[in-house]
């Protein structure tokens, strides 16, 4: 490597520090801002305007804590899982493009690098559990681990059937092929697998059994305060910009779809804008639905991920297979995609237990229970 | 009961013992579960109470008897009137007091209020349970709204001190039947709302649905009342089967589940909130002018005697057991508290349930830890 490619990637390393940085701080501002506006609340309205300094305060506050290291943690475990779950956070954004030109390395295979490299976080998931000594912790490190593991394979069969669409594993090349339509209207399927599988890979509502507040107390990170829990939360914070950007990516056409105009400079900076704006817009659904839904319980959990996901991601691969092996044309796609989708979702609506018993509390009138009360000696037990 | 007697062994030593409280966030207060798990599943629970014992019936036979209004306050800190009402119902039992109309009727009126205020809690706490965020906002606006006017009649927002034996403290603000017009117009509105927010959610339906299951002939033998028991298709409600104060007056209804399910004990008292608002606004008809106290003396000496009495609070049989000596003080005060005993239900309803079924069926029996330790 010559001094100026090494200058290139030590700043393009600060660069991508820096601006992913300014990302989590932007999403933590606006995830409380969005909740707030589901939940009647007003968000954090003190620090700066509309509170917008809030994150830095809490930045401030969170470096500023004491790093807590429990007695019986096994240290060295420990203080590395959140370097394990943070580096590869990190690592994929090398390749990832925010605008044609806009990437710090483009890769032929830049999808099979991002899905390779986002599979490592599960490490320091489980390691921040096993180290931290504490039973919450090691049974969230094991749900993240049972999750995030099962979960990966439709998540990498959806971004497949994309790859299998554009021909090809670049990321920029896959953007460039959705330059007329976005691939989200020819697999519709696609998008709901890739979009809802990513949501369990980041761990977010309502897959965000591993760290259940309500359950296991935060999971694997129960013990961590400080600095290494904000690793943790950035690297958390991290992955879900960039699910965000891979669904944009992958399925809104990127900086793509329609065209932004102009050319050379503006173009770019247009075009990373018009990226941004579809980026946030896929983060404001993963605000919305972390605003409105329970959590699944694990056996449904994954359930849901084997039953139904892994099968409908294989439906898809063999789908895309079969209208592009004969030539089809894409509409064709489009709809068995969207029938498959819609099947699926009425053979789990009519299982059994579901549907018809869903009513189960019925009023009676206090005036027939007194009459009855009044006829026979006893109190109201015997009316069961 | 089988399950209660095993023996320590049954738990694997493989088994992983975790302790959920007292610490624990979703234990509602100070309550401590200890679990035996095999991986996800609970192999054996054991419930530790005693946390917040604060000697509140002992404490009772210290005090006068319009002083123990304010230690029942503090036994369901969640719904203050209902226990008021319990304890002043029992002396004037004893006392063989007549109360005046009026004050019957706004003792109703606070009282199912406060149902709909104790139960819009349970309603956030349980989809915080269940791993929703949202509707605890929601159901404390709602609880919210309804302490505001507790504020405005009583001076407090919990802890009122305002049933008192022979009637209440004082009349109502002269703005009150305007007030509470707006405020039952709102609740309806706003229960509606946290019903459709949360009931219909698919997530959340297959989360409570079929978990924590109770039959009802079983209920009853382990003492459950309440909405837990009416979940389990029991039309067990005091206020209809040994109807006090005046509530053989009114027409409204039961909900009467059929699962004995976490989703029947959730939608009980949903419906429950329903049917309270219909039994405010009787009430407020019947309501006439008129004293609002009867002519006690400033310090009640009920006679020689026993009395009990139960009365429905939003968490069931609330039974208040009473001795007098004559004097200005209780010889023994003894409660009957329905958490505690729906609490007992706790272990057979976690058999076989998962980690996080535990935390739902903990919060859909709805324990207030202040009326458990008492």
């Amino acid at each position: 490597m010559s001094p100026v490619e090494a200058l290139y990637y030590g700043l393009a390393a600060l660069g991508l520090m820096a601006f992913l940085s300014v990302m989590v701080l932007a999403l933590t501002w606006g995830e409380r801002k969005a909740l707030a506006r589901i939940q009647m609340r007003m968000g954090p309205m003190r620090v700066g305007l509309h509170g917008t300094l809030q994150p830095v305060a809490d930045v401030m506050k969170l470096v500023l804590k004491e790093d807590i290291l429990p007695s019986w943690a096994d240290r060295r475990i420990y203080w590395a899982a959140p370097l394990a779950v943070f580096v590869p956070a990190f690592l994929v954004w090398v390749t990832i493009p925010v605008s044609r030109d806009v990437v710090i390395r483009n890769m032929d295979v830049g999808l099979f690098y991002v899905v390779a490299i986002t599979a490592l976080s599960v490490l320091g998931l489980v390691m921040a559990g096993w180290g931290s000594a504490n039973k919450y912790a090691i049974l969230g490190g094991l749900r993240a681990a049972g999750q995030l593991i099962s979960y990966e394979v439709p998540f990498i069969m959806a971004a497949l059937a994309v790859a299998m669409l554009s021909q090809s594993l670049d990321l920029t090349e896959i953007v460039d092929g959705q330059a007329v339509f976005a691939n989200a209207l020819v697999q519709p399927l696609g998008l709901f697998l890739f979009f809802t599988a990513g949501l369990a890979e980041l761990g977010r509502t309502p897959f965000d059994i591993h760290h259940a507040e309500s359950e296991v107390v935060g999971g694997p990170f129960v013990e961590y305060s400080g600095a290494h829990w904000a690793v943790f939360f950035l690297a958390e914070y991290v992955n879900t910009f960039t699910i965000a950007a891979l669904t944009v990516l992958l399925f809104f056409g990127g900086w793509r779809w329609p065209d932004v105009p102009f050319d050379g400079g503006v173009h770019t900076a247009l075009s990373v804008l018009w990226f941004m704006v579809k980026t946030y817009a896929v983060i404001l659904v993963i605000f919305w639905v972390r605003g409105t839904y329970p959590r699944l319980r694990i056996d449904q959990l994954m359930a849901f991920g084997w039953k139904l996901l892994v099968p409908l991601s294989f439906a898809n691969i063999v789908l895309t297979g079969v209208v592009l092996f004969y030539g089809w044309p894409l509409w064709t796609l489009t709809v068995l995609s969207l029938g498959l989708l819609g099947g699926a979702f009425y053979l789990i609506s009519i299982l059994p237990g579901r549907g018809p018993s869903r009513m189960t509390v019925a009023v009676r009138p206090a005036r027939d229970l007194r009459t009855r009360a009044a006829g026979s000696s006893a109190s109201g037990v015997d009316s069961r | 009961m089988q399950f209660q007697q095993q023996p320590a062994q049954q738990a694997d030593s493989l088994d992983l013992m975790v302790n959920m409280g007292p610490q624990h966030p979703s234990t509602h207060g100070v309550f401590r579960l200890v679990i035996w798990i095999d991986g996800e599943r609970i192999v054996r629970a054991e419930p530790h109470i005693g946390y917040l014992h604060r000697g509140s019936e002992k404490l009772c036979e210290g005090e006068q008897y319009g002083q123990i209004i304010t230690l029942f306050d503090r036994l369901d800190y969640v719904s203050n009137l209902n226990c008021e009402l319990a304890f002043c119902l029992t002396v004037e039992k004893l006392m063989g007091l007549e109360v005046p109309d009026r004050a019957s009727c706004i003792r109703v009126v606070l009282c199912e209020l406060n149902r709909i205020a104790s139960h819009m809690l349970f309603y956030g706490v349980f989809g915080l349970d269940a791993g929703a965020m949202t509707p605890i906002l929601y159901g404390f606006r709602e609880r919210e709204r309804v302490q505001s006017l507790f504020e405005r009649v009583t001076g407090a927002r919990m802890m009122h001190n305002y049933i008192r034996v022979g009637g209440v403290k004082e009349d109502l603000p002269s703005d009150f039947a305007e007030r509470l017009g707006e405020l039952t117009a709102l609740l309806r509105a706003g229960i509606d709302e946290c019903d459709e927010l949360l009931t219909n959610n698919e997530l959340f339906l297959s989360r409570t649905k079929g978990v924590g299951a109770i039959g009802g002939s079983e209920g009853v033998d382990y003492g459950l009342s309440g909405p837990s028991l009416r979940a389990a298709g029991v039309a067990e409600d005091v206020r209809v089967s040994e109807p006090y104060s005046i509530y053989d007056r009114f027409d409204y209804g039961i909900p009467v589940g059929t699962y004995g399910d976490c989703f029947d004990r959730y939608y009980v008292r949903m419906e429950e909130m329903r049917q309270s608002l219909r039994i405010v606004d009787q009430a407020m008809e019947q309501m006439e002018p008129g004293p609002v106290s009867a002519k006690v003396r400033r310090i009640a000496r009920p006679p020689k005697g026993e009395a009990y009495l139960r009365t429905e609070s939003p968490r069931g049989d609330f039974g208040v057991y009473l001795v007098s000596d004559g004097s200005d003080k209780p010889y023994r005060v003894k409660v009957r508290a329905p958490s505690f005993a729906n609490l007992q239900a706790l272990q057979r309803l976690l058999r076989g349930a998962y980690v996080a079924d535990a935390v739902v069926i903990l919060g859909s029996i709805d324990i207030v830890l202040g009326e458990v330790d008492r």
